[in-house]
């Protein structure tokens, strides 16, 4: 029973929190210093991904590899300098345009809409919106097997690589981040900016690069997502686009603009999402006398639904408390 | 001629002139007050002096150089430093964290400047693990001052630093104030309460529908009995 809920709920829960920490993060940041809510961010991660698996694919083909780890890691540096490069550009050619007028946070809310679409029909042209699965390396970091002969369990508990892997970075990327906001005089400045704007220019922080280097700190978390959704499931762009609402509920559960929210958010929408359509068919089994057994998965809701519920918890939360767990601003 | 001064300054924000040809300027360790009635121009002519504003005529110079279009940033980094009425301090952040934000151009070693900071505002030191927004509002107007005076500035400028605040911390302020000017920094500051405003004034200026109406020594301001009359409420 402790397996069952390990391996189908809390792990997959985890790691898949962890994953859209990375993403609403980025959100967060862009929202926190820009202004607007970025539409583009969950194709942003797509187009960084497509950098990694692209290079992955080159790696594989030359047998250049980290076994057991997956080859994607070797790869991320490239797909993060493509996703760096791919936003700056954008920012210097859409978004500081509306910037330098001053817009109206709603004008860049739609520019990012288009932003969204230009990055989606480029991902797909260059590499198709199939499926894609770059995931080599080791499986599992604790297979069934092995953990039914360490205890003597008839059930076993895994882990699989990738979610050990994206739980591992997630906190790595978290920990470099809060020290990078918190300690360092760019990161500072960068929260100053996102405070009190007008304080900011009058103590001479440059708007030209917090903002880049907001820009680079989001492209960063989104390939690095991105890269762990898919070793983790696979990658397919329109998948990635889907992405953008569970985020974007993180994001505004945990109060938009304030970074330690969007963890606390992202881990709030997954296990939710996890825990709302997982088949407890198997738990019942368990619990209930011998040889009996359910006849539906006894889910509460059907996979095909999970976005209904990072919809639901959005629309509960803007309804009920819409500055979010930790007070942030209001959209 | 004054360290700065904007003269006969003309400008608005897009349509009729609120500034109709004012003058206001201020020496080092000296204090300048601009007093005058609601819509007189007072913080519109404090916005044009540091660049928030473009004028339509007139200028603005900066010991002898002129600084008429340069940017208000650039005007920071000329050692000149603003404390604006509202939304001054960085809510978010702890006060010392508003004070390394200051002194965000400097690139040398600040701490002297802190500890001096520190020693004006002594209150400061003892909250500087709290978030600013969680102080009162005669501490977050010391953080204000403090973030302001950070950059180690030539020219500083207070837009109504009393907005707010109880008579008690605004006479303590303004004792502040007077040892910031003996450091041998220009002191801008526009003010509502005009009357304790004046008597720690070097130099003060009467604005009226933005022009200046009278000028003189915050003294002989508070004596001439027109003044009295019309500003000072007798």
């Amino acid at each position: 029973m402790f397996a069952l809920m390990s391996n189908f709920v809390f792990v997959p829960a985890l790691t898949y929190g962890s994953q859209l920490a990375l993403g609403a993060l980025g959100i967060t940041l862009v929202f926190g210093v820009l202004r607007f809510a970025n539409f583009a961010h969950g194709d942003l991660m797509a187009f960084g991904t497509m950098g990694v698996v692209l290079i992955t694919y080159w790696l594989q083909a030359h047998g250049i590899g980290i076994d057991p780890l997956p080859t994607a890691l070797l790869a991320l540096p490239f797909g993060i300098a493509l996703a760096v490069g791919a936003s700056l550009l954008i920012d210097r050619t859409v978004y500081r345009f509306y910037r330098k007028r001053r817009a109206a946070p709603v004008i860049l809310v739609v520019a990012s809409v288009g932003v969204m679409y230009v990055l989606n029909g480029l991902t797909r042209f260059v590499i198709g919106a199939e499926d894609q699965r770059f995931f080599d390396g080791a499986r599992f970091l604790i297979s069934a097997g092995d953990f039914k002969d360490l205890t003597g369990l008839d059930e076993g508990v895994t882990i699989k690589l990738t979610q050990a892997l994206t739980v591992v970075v997630a906190v790595l990327m978290v920990a470099a981040l809060f020290w990078f906001l918190q300690k360092t005089r760019t990161g500072k400045a960068m929260r100053a900016y996102s405070d009190n704007e007008d304080l900011a220019l009058l103590s001479g922080i440059s708007p030209d690069r917090v903002v880049a280097v907001t820009w680079i700190i989001a492209a960063v978390l989104a390939t690095v997502a991105g890269t762990l959704y898919g070793l983790d499931k696979s990658f397919k762009p329109f998948v990635y686009f889907q992405l953008i609402l569970p985020m974007f509920a993180a994001a505004i559960v945990g109060g938009i603009g304030q970074p330690i929210g969007a963890i606390i958010g992202a881990y709030v929408v997954a296990f939710s999402e996890v825990m709302l359509t997982y088949a407890y068919k198997r738990a019942l089994m368990y619990i209930g006398p011998e040889g009996w057994g359910p006849e539906g998965l006894m889910q509460i809701l059907s996979t095909e639904y999970k976005f209904a519920i990072s919809f639901l918890i959005l629309v509960f939360v803007l309804l009920v408390r819409p500055t979010g767990i930790f007070r942030g601003k209001v959209i | 001629m004054s360290f700065l001064i904007g003269k006969d300054m003309r400008g608005g924000y897009g349509g009729a002139d609120i500034l109709n040809g004012c003058t206001i300027g201020v020496d080092k360790g000296q204090i300048a007050v601009v007093v005058g009635p609601n819509g007189a121009g007072k913080s519109t002519a404090m916005k044009a002096l540091f660049g928030m504003l473009s004028l339509r005529a007139g200028s603005v110079t900066l010991d002898g150089r002129d600084i008429t279009s340069m940017s208000p940033q650039d005007r920071v980094a000329c050692d000149m430093a603003f404390v604006p009425q509202t939304n001054n301090v960085f809510a978010g952040m702890t006060v010392e964290e508003n004070l390394e934000m200051g002194a965000y151009l400097r690139r040398d070693d600040f701490s002297d400047t802190m500890a001096e900071v520190f020693d004006l505002f002594p209150i400061l030191k003892e909250k500087r693990r709290q978030f600013a927004g969680e102080l009162s509002g005669g501490q977050r107007q010391q953080v204000a001052v403090g973030r302001a005076l950070m950059t180690q500035p030539s020219v500083l400028m207070l837009d109504e630093p009393t907005a707010g605040v109880s008579p008690i911390v605004m006479d303590e302020l303004f004792d502040r104030v007077i040892a910031i000017k003996k450091t041998g920094i220009a002191v801008l500051i526009v003010e509502q309460n005009a009357r304790q405003a004046l008597e720690i004034a070097d130099i003060g200026y009467v604005l009226v529908s933005g022009e200046n109406r009278f000028t003189d020594t915050g003294e002989a301001l508070m004596a001439d009995p027109e003044v009295r009359k019309s500003f000072l409420g007798g």
